[in-house]
């Protein structure tokens, strides 16, 4: 039961942290110019593409009398053809994301929106329908949509260790972008490309990592625990574990590129050490060169 | 009290505790360090991976070690460790404490007053009747035993003597006749024959106790003067190992204060006991040299007074005709500078430079004429005490000198001509001289027979002119005569100074005249024979920490007490003043070997230090703590706390802790060593910066101008211009440096100034711009040329006068009668010389030598000479072609003001060219 005073406090807190994230998100993706966002093709569309002869079978009221008036033949005003696609995306919440290893580092989560809704932001732009998995978000278009999204987004996790991909509110035809560590049980991940494989979906996975988590600067007697706690590793020397884990891993690393491969799905791997402009324009391209 | 080795514990049972550590040992060494709880989102990756091996469970070794030893401190320090705790001299009975109280004794006296308070508390305690006796102030009588809290009150008044100890022959026989006693003597640690004796006479009353300093003993021996170099021997009584000691010259500076007028050190090689230091003074500082002494030594024996043996008088020689050479032993002063260079300094030059030297004594040969002025101002210096001594001659028999009245400067009144006597045209032989009268200062002097004077002046003869004579001839013609003036003597020699007249210069007989009228002084130290029968005055005396003082009424001594040269109660070191001279009585003579004591193995020899207790425990907790912080950071650094992330922080907060930045000093020599490259290799034009970044730029443009018209029209080819900043760059290497004055610039460094003095004296030259214009206004001053002024107040420049129009720098290249820059104004350079006359026909003075350092002007020369980047003029000067030919004229100055600059003034020399071409004509 929630109490009027707390609902209005949680608000505050929402609202309090929403547009800094919201901010964020734009200005991040305003660093890309948005290019020409047509199919290049005729079709369905608000803007001109260009005219044509008309044919047997046009009827009569696409014929654009006044180009038609300046020559002796009738013309048909074509529209572009722009076709909005949904855009799924999936961000983890799961505890580890909340990881930061130094204090001018961002945690791992945080980026990862920040990744996610400056994307959702330039594909809204764009005309796409953005939608969250997971979450009371279908996709919808215009960018009365972002502000949902980003109140989603602040939701709280659900409180395990690492996220599991969720797929309810998949559909074909879609596409999907998953920001996680990918550090957890690959088993669920397995699935969830299998399943949306299945259903022709196609998408991004980006794995967001922190530097310490590639370096592993540790050394002497040390008890590692995960960010919940229910997960540890008791040490003597980590020093002598620095090798085996990197090669960990790289083990995970590559059979993460592996399920991509399979599946059709582009990976890519940014670390909160980087700049975000660098993985939003990788994940923009790919979203856009794909369709 | 527990003791180990020097150290004690007043807590000793604590040690105990040191029992404890094996036992901590094995505790600690189960105990592993702790682990870091570390947030790790892979650690997922990291399960189910096992460690290789087992070791670090257990805290290292050496961990261990830094532990126990910390604790091991601790437990020492609180059981109150100290370092040679007070041990008791045990003892009963009458205790003599007999001490040397000699000067060597003064170096470190404070030490033996402290080992003496020492042993008095301890006789104190004791109850022992105790009797101090300082064997340089023996008394008489039995030995004075008192209570020793008696003592204790007295010992501060207890100084050491500037002598040595005293043979004590009888009182050691009054031993014989007192109680038995036990013996700590004090010793200064020099060898002396009377200590056997006396050794003996006491080991016959009881156990003697020598307690004795091991430290170096340094003497100085007087001061010896030869070759122009006063050379001072030092000696020490040990010679084991090296030594260096720094010995002053002490004296009143021109002030009137005592000062360290010289210093030069010296060095005992091993093995050596002396040592010898050399003085190479000028004369005015030997003169005012009052003592030697070994710097930071506070003994008598250290010091070395010094008296007119080592003074040398001063005396000008002048003489009337200019020598001439080849005629070196015609010339006057030949002899004289001969018979008196030994033993004085002799001075040369005209009357007038002379005079304010105040020399002791002026020696005029065969001088008549004097000017007026001279005459009064050598009469006023003869009145202040000075000794004129004259000789006759040629000139002084022509001249009407002393003829009809008596001339203040002459003894006698003369008598026209002289005359010559035993000469190839006259009867008679050449006169001898009459043996010198009791009352002639020359007294007792033997006559050497040949001797023999064939002229001479003659003198008038007045009533007064017998008392006047100190010597004569054999036929009663005065040969030397002599007149008081005032609290001075003028000395008349009736002869020449050289063999012309007579042989007396080439005798040994001149020498002992000229010494006798006190001209030349004794050089050496007077002997025993001279000393005989003298008495001489106490003046100063030295006290045995060295110190001068006063005599006060201390009784006259001796010549043969002098003679003896020991110093002692009844001759204390100082200066004794007799006659005519002053006497120094020094603690060490020229024989004196300073040795260490010898001290037989049976007698307890202790050092002079008494041994202070020194509490170890704050040292010991101190090193606990260390100990533990050390610990602090190897423990971290076992436990990996060092090495991880943010590991970072620590170890930059220790690195900074350890190691300081220095600063790189190689990068500026590198750079400095390429500006001087750079600037060396061809003839460079240079600008002073002003910090001013456009007055700098047109600068740098103006000298660019005028290289490239110096390039163009002369052999000189210079380089780039540089800008140079006098607080650093090396400006030897410029032969000219232009000065745009700006009103902002700051004033250069005190060692900017060094560089630029000595820049200009080494024949570099500044042309000062103050770009106004104004400069030679007359009365007004624009803030430049008061910025100028203050600038230039501290270098060092000649007197400056506007350019005169025959200036070598109207002529070094182009021939110029203005210097004109964006203006056209006067310019100033340094004054010709006074004397410099221009000479009928020549077109030119012939004009002084060097290049004037400096040429100021504000005609703003640089905005004049300054080009752009594709050579075009940066600024207009003037109106139209007039304009034009104006900055021509401002680059032919430039390219005179080079000429002028490296050719100095090799056109001045066209002065010569009328002379040249008559020659040629020939």
């Amino acid at each position: 039961m929630t109490s009027t005073a707390a609902l209005r406090r949680d608000a505050g807190v929402l609202a309090g942290s929403l547009p800094p994230l919201l901010a964020h998100a734009e200005r991040l993706a305003a660093t890309v110019v948005l290019g020409d966002h047509g199919r290049r093709r005729a079709g369905q569309g608000d803007e001109f593409w260009q005219y044509r002869p008309a044919h047997e079978g046009d009827e009569a009221r696409h014929i654009d009398w006044r180009r038609s008036a300046r020559s002796d033949s009738h013309f048909i005003r074509q529209k572009e053809w722009q076709a909005a696609q949904s855009v799924l995306f999936w961000v983890d919440n799961g505890q580890s994301m909340s990881f930061a290893s130094g204090k001018a580092l961002p945690q791992k989560g945080e980026r990862a929106r920040v990744l996610a809704l400056a994307t959702a932001a330039l594909l809204l732009r764009g005309g796409e329908r953005v939608g969250l998995l997971g979450h009371d978000a279908p996709p919808r278009a215009g960018e009365m949509q972002l502000a949902p999204l980003a109140e989603a987004l602040m939701e709280g996790g659900d409180q395990t260790e690492y996220g599991a991909p969720a797929f309810s509110g998949l559909r074909s035809n879609a596409r999907a972008v998953m920001i996680s560590d990918f550090l957890g049980d690959m088993a669920p991940i397995e699935t969830a490309l299998t399943h949306a494989a299945n259903k022709g979906i196609g998408g991004v996975l980006l794995q967001v990592l922190d530097p310490q988590e590639e370096a592993f600067p540790f050394d002497g007697r040390t008890i590692f625990e995960s960010m919940g706690g229910s997960l540890r590793h008791e040490t003597l020397k980590a020093g002598d574990l620095r090798s085996r884990y990197l090669q960990r891993l790289a083990d995970r690393k590559a059979s993460l590129a592996e399920l991509a491969r399979m599946t059709g799905w582009q990976i890519s791997c940014h670390h909160t050490g980087d700049s975000a402009s660098a993985a939003l324009l990788w994940l923009y391209r790919i979203l856009e060169g794909a369709r | 009290m527990f003791m180990i080795g020097p150290i004690g514990f007043t807590v000793p049972w604590l040690l105990l505790g040191l029992l404890v550590l094996p036992l901590l040992w094995i505790l600690l060494r189960a105990v592993p360090p702790a682990p870091i709880r570390r947030r790790f989102p892979g650690v997922a990756l990291l399960l189910g991976l096992k460690d290789d091996e087992s070791q670090a469970d257990k805290t290292p070794w050496w961990l261990l070690l830094l532990r126990m030893i910390a604790l091991a401190a601790v437990i020492i320090g609180f059981a109150g460790p100290v370092l040679n705790p007070k041990s008791e001299h045990a003892g009963t009975g009458n205790l003599l404490i007999l001490l040397d109280a000699s000067w060597a004794d003064a170096a470190n006296w404070q030490a033996r007053q402290d080992r003496l308070n020492s042993l008095l508390e301890e006789a104190a305690r004791a109850g022992r009747p105790t009797a101090v006796v300082a064997l340089t102030d023996l008394n008489t009588g039995a030995l004075p035993f008192q209570a020793a809290d008696v003592w204790q009150s007295r010992i501060a008044g207890l100084l050491p003597a500037a002598w040595g100890p005293q043979d004590p022959g009888e009182w050691a026989e009054n031993l014989a006749q007192e109680e038995s006693f036990e013996t700590y003597w004090l010793s200064d640690g020099l060898k002396r024959p009377m200590r056997a004796n006396l050794l003996k006479a006491l080991e016959s009353k009881g156990t003697v106790t020598v307690f004795e300093s091991p430290r170096a003993i340094y003497g100085l021996k007087p001061a010896r003067f030869a070759d122009g170099e006063i050379r001072l021997m030092a000696t020490r009584a040990r010679a084991d190992s090296t030594a260096e000691l720094t010995v002053s010259a002490l004296g009143l500076d021109p002030a009137g204060v005592d000062r360290a007028l010289a210093r030069t050190s010296l060095q005992f090689p091993v093995g050596q006991t002396e040592a010898e230091a050399v003085f190479t003074l000028p004369s005015e500082l030997r003169n005012r040299i009052t003592r030697f002494a070994i710097a930071g030594i506070r003994s008598a024996g250290a010091v070395s007074l010094t008296d007119d043996a080592l003074r040398r008088r001063e005396i000008a020689l002048i003489s009337a005709r200019a020598e001439r050479e080849g005629l070196q032993l015609l010339a006057p002063l030949h002899y004289l500078r001969k018979a008196l260079e030994p033993t004085a300094d002799i001075l040369d030059g005209a009357l007038d430079d002379i005079l304010p030297a105040n020399p002791d004594v002026i020696v005029l040969a065969d001088v008549a004429k004097l000017t007026e002025s001279e005459k009064a101002s050598l009469t006023e210096w003869v009145k202040n005490g000075g000794l004129l001594l004259r000789f006759a001659g040629p000139q002084l028999a022509a001249s009407d000198l002393s003829r009809n009245r008596e001339d203040e400067l002459m003894p006698v009144r003369l008598r026209a001509g002289g005359r010559t006597v035993g000469g190839a045209m006259s009867w008679g032989a050449p006169k001898k001289l009459r043996p010198f009268s009791p009352e002639s200062p020359f007294f007792g002097l033997t006559i050497p027979d040949d001797v023999e004077v064939t002229a001479q002046v003659l003198a008038q003869p007045d009533p007064t002119l017998s008392s006047r004579v100190i010597a004569a001839l054999a036929d009663g013609t005065p040969l030397v005569t002599r007149k008081k003036l005032g609290q001075g003597q003028v000395v008349l020699f009736h002869v020449t100074a050289n063999a012309q007249w007579s042989t007396l210069p080439l005798s040994g007989l001149f020498v002992d005249m000229l010494e006798r009228l006190a001209v030349s002084t004794r050089p050496a130290a007077p002997d025993a024979q001279e000393l005989a029968g003298t008495r001489w005055t106490p003046e100063k005396q030295l006290n045995g920490f060295g110190e001068l003082g006063d005599s006060g009424m201390l009784a006259d001594v001796t010549g043969e007490r002098i003679a003896t040269g020991e110093a002692g109660p009844d001759l204390p070191p100082g200066i004794y003043s007799g006659e005519d001279r002053s006497l120094a009585v020094n603690v060490l003579n020229a024989k004196t070997k300073l040795a260490p004591t010898a001290w037989p193995a049976r007698i307890q020899v202790e050092g002079l230090k008494a041994l202070r207790e020194t509490g170890l425990k704050g040292a010991f907790l101190a090193a606990a703590l260390l100990a533990l912080m050390l610990d602090i950071l190897a423990a971290l650094w076992v436990a990996g706390k060092l090495r991880g992330p943010k590991s970072g922080v620590v170890a930059g907060i220790l690195v900074s802790l350890l190691v300081f930045p220095s600063p790189g000093h190689s990068q500026d020599t590198t750079d400095a060593e390429a500006f001087a490259i750079e600037a060396a290799a061809q003839v460079t034009l240079a600008h002073v910066l002003t910090g001013d970044a456009q007055v700098d730029r047109v600068a740098q443009a103006g000298l660019v101008g005028l290289s490239d018209v110096l390039f163009r029209r002369s052999s000189i080819e210079p380089g780039l211009p540089i800008g140079v900043d006098i607080e650093k760059d090396d400006l030897s290497l410029f032969p000219m440096l232009y000065w745009p004055v700006t009103v902002a610039q700051p004033h250069p460094s005190d060692i900017a100034y060094a560089k630029l003095n000595e820049y200009l004296r080494k024949g570099g030259m500044i042309l000062f711009d103050t770009r106004d214009g104004n400069v030679a206004g007359y009365g007004q001053s624009t803030p430049e040329a008061r910025k100028l002024q203050a600038l230039a107040l501290p270098l060092d420049i000649p007197p400056l006068e506007p350019i005169p129009e025959d200036h070598v720098l109207t002529r070094t290249f182009y021939l110029l009668q203005t210097f004109p820059g964006r203006y056209e104004r006067p310019i100033w350079v340094e004054a010709a010389p006074a004397d410099a006359v221009k000479v009928e026909g020549m077109p030119f003075r012939n004009l002084n030598d060097g290049v004037s350092p400096v040429i100021i002007g504000g005609n703003d020369w640089a905005a004049a000479w300054a080009v752009d980047a594709r050579g075009a003029p940066m600024f207009p000067v003037g109106r139209g072609y007039t304009g034009e030919r104006q900055r021509e004229i401002a680059y032919r100055f430039g390219l005179n003001l080079m000429m002028y600059v490296l050719t100095g003034n090799y056109k001045s020399d066209q002065v010569h060219v009328p002379a040249l071409l008559e020659r040629l004509g020939q």
